[in-house]
């Protein structure tokens, strides 16, 4: 739309009234002697627009408009207004989805931030091997779906390395996967182990903008390591940590693809994620409208959290300045 | 890089090592087995027959040594044969699995980073009317969840007769991720006018100067993030999930959980399980092993996401 409209001529009193600094306006003059590049942008951003238009915001949209439908993909939307959003706010499975959801977050994110900050310190702290760090990092290279397949082996009940080791100690063996209450936490661990490696790195890179001489005159001090991070480590990485912290939220409630090949939202829906319950709706029962209504909740949540934690964290600022 | 030498130089204190710092390695190292013990115990598994198995599962060699797991995820065993190994006999082939891994991802990578890196030029470098309010758009679409678009662009998929193809996987994707645009263009910004103005001067013109000048300066972050989107569509499997039903348009991590799926009635074919694993696996890894060194060093300073 923007583009189309930019044809050169008519932009060029515009571009006269604004502008203050002195090398914006060299900037300006020197566009309006080579006639601007409006056709040329046009060119470039083209394939990216058309990508972004149709497979980003269409669809966003058309989300949003499917969720007051009634849809079964066969037959054209028809609009039942709030009808589904009456039916999801009293679906018990809707509400205990989202709870196993939370709670899957919760003992995801918790471990995997602890474990992330232990590492990525003791990696600034001990080592810094580029070697090591990538190490941390392969995990990261399987999908979820191999790392819920190998984990489903090692957990296994009766045959899994893990479970066996379990049993030397002279343990019990634990159902890991198949118990309503082991189901959840071992899902959190799985993708713990397999996403901590890039949270590690991305609170590394933070780490590394902690200039080295804090930590040297610390020491001078007689500071010691523990105290040094509580002082030093962690009120300077609290932005890098803040963002961290949105982003792999917002990745942790999308679980599915682990659910999907250990537990299949089982026992007696002990794993039913909302993601995967939104699944079964729009793929096993065809209802579309609905499944994009639970969406919807979805994305709304998403977007309460990233406000809230955004504000509380005041993520925007840095302590380095 | 840099950092990493002066850093180790400037640490003078390696005095004798305090128990704290004994301590801390032998946590790092248990970090480092629990990271990679799956790994062996993936090719462990697969070499073993799924008999032995049963018989010694703690054994940490591999037991009754066999490549019959990677025949069977290869489809070269006969069902009869895979049966009696523990296989279900449903012909899974992952050769074609993985070709059309490696089309998809390969579609995915390459389009997407040459129209991002072309859109992210034409908001660093291009001076157009609105280009402003198009990128506060696109920074925007960073906030909506890729899950979101999902059922949507399943339907409009559909809708225009993909669904089932490998075009259809690689569609969504291809054009651009508003991520991927804005990493490129905060690289496109920080080159100096200097180099850009110089080419003008010898009488490039735009188009010359972003295929000759800034594309090639960028070779490192468009390594970096074609990479780690290689990485990102070879593991996706939500979508691939919805829009794949039959050998022609399915890709590994598809297969691997259909055939996770097929159980046999004596219990799992973990070997032939841990093969397909390896292969859907192995390919990553020896991608990543070229490119390690830049990546490693790429997220953990810049912090690309």
């Amino acid at each position: 739309m923007t583009i189309a409209s930019s044809s050169p001529p008519s932009r060029l009193p515009l571009r006269g009234a604004e502008g203050a600094g002195t090398e914006q306006r060299t900037g300006r003059a020197k566009a309006r002697e080579n006639g601007g590049d409006g056709r040329l942008a046009a060119v470039f951003i083209a394939p990216a627009l058309l990508g972004f238009t149709v497979f980003l915001l269409w669809p966003t949209l058309r989300g949003i408009y499917l969720s007051f439908t009634r849809f079964n993909l066969l037959t054209p939307a028809k609009w039942v207004g709030l009808d589904n959003y009456v039916r999801m706010v009293h679906d018990p499975i809707f509400w205990d989805s989202l709870k196993v959801t939370v709670e899957y977050v919760v003992i995801n994110i918790g471990v995997q931030t602890v474990a992330a900050l232990a590492i990525a310190v003791l990696l600034q702290r001990l080592t810094q091997s580029a070697v090591l760090r990538g190490i941390v990092l392969t995990p990261y290279l399987m999908s979820n779906v191999v790392a819920g397949v190998v984990w489903l082996w090692i957990l296994d009940t009766q045959l899994g390395i893990g479970n066996q080791i379990i049993g030397a100690l002279g343990f019990d063996h634990i159902p890991f996967l198949a118990d309503e209450h082991w189901a959840i936490p071992t899902i959190a661990l799985i993708n713990v182990w397999r996403h901590v490696g890039y949270t590690t790195l991305l609170l590394f890179a933070g780490l590394m903008a902690i200039p080295d001489d804090m930590y040297e005159a610390a020491r001078v001090d007689g500071a010691s390591e523990w105290r040094m991070f509580w002082r030093i480590t962690l009120p300077l990485l609290r932005p890098v940590l803040a963002v961290v912290l949105i982003m792999t939220v917002i990745g942790s409630f999308q679980v599915f693809d682990t659910v999907a090949v250990t537990t299949m939202g089982g026992p007696a829906n002990a794993t039913n994620v909302l993601q995967y319950y939104i699944y079964g709706a729009a793929f096993g029962r065809f209802q579309f409208g609905y499944a994009s209504a639970m969406s919807v909740a979805l994305l709304l949540v998403l977007s309460a959290i990233t406000f809230l934690q955004y504000r509380l964290t005041r993520a925007g600022q840095s302590d380095l300045g | 890089m840099a950092a990493v030498t002066t850093t180790t130089t400037v640490r003078p204190t390696r005095r004798r090592p305090s128990i704290g710092r004994i301590v801390a390695w032998a946590v790092m190292a248990a970090i480092l087995l629990i990271t990679l013990l799956p790994f062996y115990w993936i090719l462990r598994t697969a070499l073993s027959t799924n008999t032995a198995l049963a018989a010694h599962p703690g054994d940490p060699l591999p037991v009754g040594l066999t490549a019959g797991g990677f025949e069977r995820a290869l489809g070269l065993q006969s069902a009869k044969e895979a049966i009696a190994q523990g296989g279900a006999g449903g012909g899974l082939k992952f050769w074609r699995y993985l070709l059309n891994s490696v089309i998809v991802s390969t579609l995915i990578t390459v389009c997407q980073i040459f129209f991002s890196a072309m859109a992210a030029f034409a908001f660093a470098r291009l001076r157009w009317r609105g280009r402003d309010k198009v990128f506060g758009l696109f920074l925007a679409g960073l906030m909506v969840p890729a899950i979101f678009t999902l059922l949507p662009n399943f339907v409009l998929i559909k809708q225009l007769h993909l669904v089932d193809t490998l075009l259809g996987i690689a569609l969504p994707t291809m054009f651009m991720t508003p991520f991927a645009v804005f990493f490129l263009r905060q690289f496109f910004m920080n080159v100096p006018r200097e180099v850009e103005e110089a080419a003008l001067l010898d009488g490039a013109g735009k188009v010359r100067i972003f295929f000759r000048v800034l594309l090639p300066m960028a070779s490192t972050p468009v390594l970096t993030l074609g990479v780690l989107t290689y990485i990102t569509s070879w593991n996706d499997y939500f979508w691939p999930l919805m829009v794949s039903y039959s050998d022609s348009s399915r890709v590994l991590t598809v297969a691997l959980a259909i055939f996770r799926a097929q159980t046999p009635q004596t219990g799992y074919d973990w070997s032939g399980l841990m093969a397909a694993t390896l292969i859907a696996a192995l390919p990553m890894l020896v991608l990543f092993g070229f490119f390690a060194r830049r990546i490693v060093s790429t997220i953990s300073f810049t912090g690309i996401k």
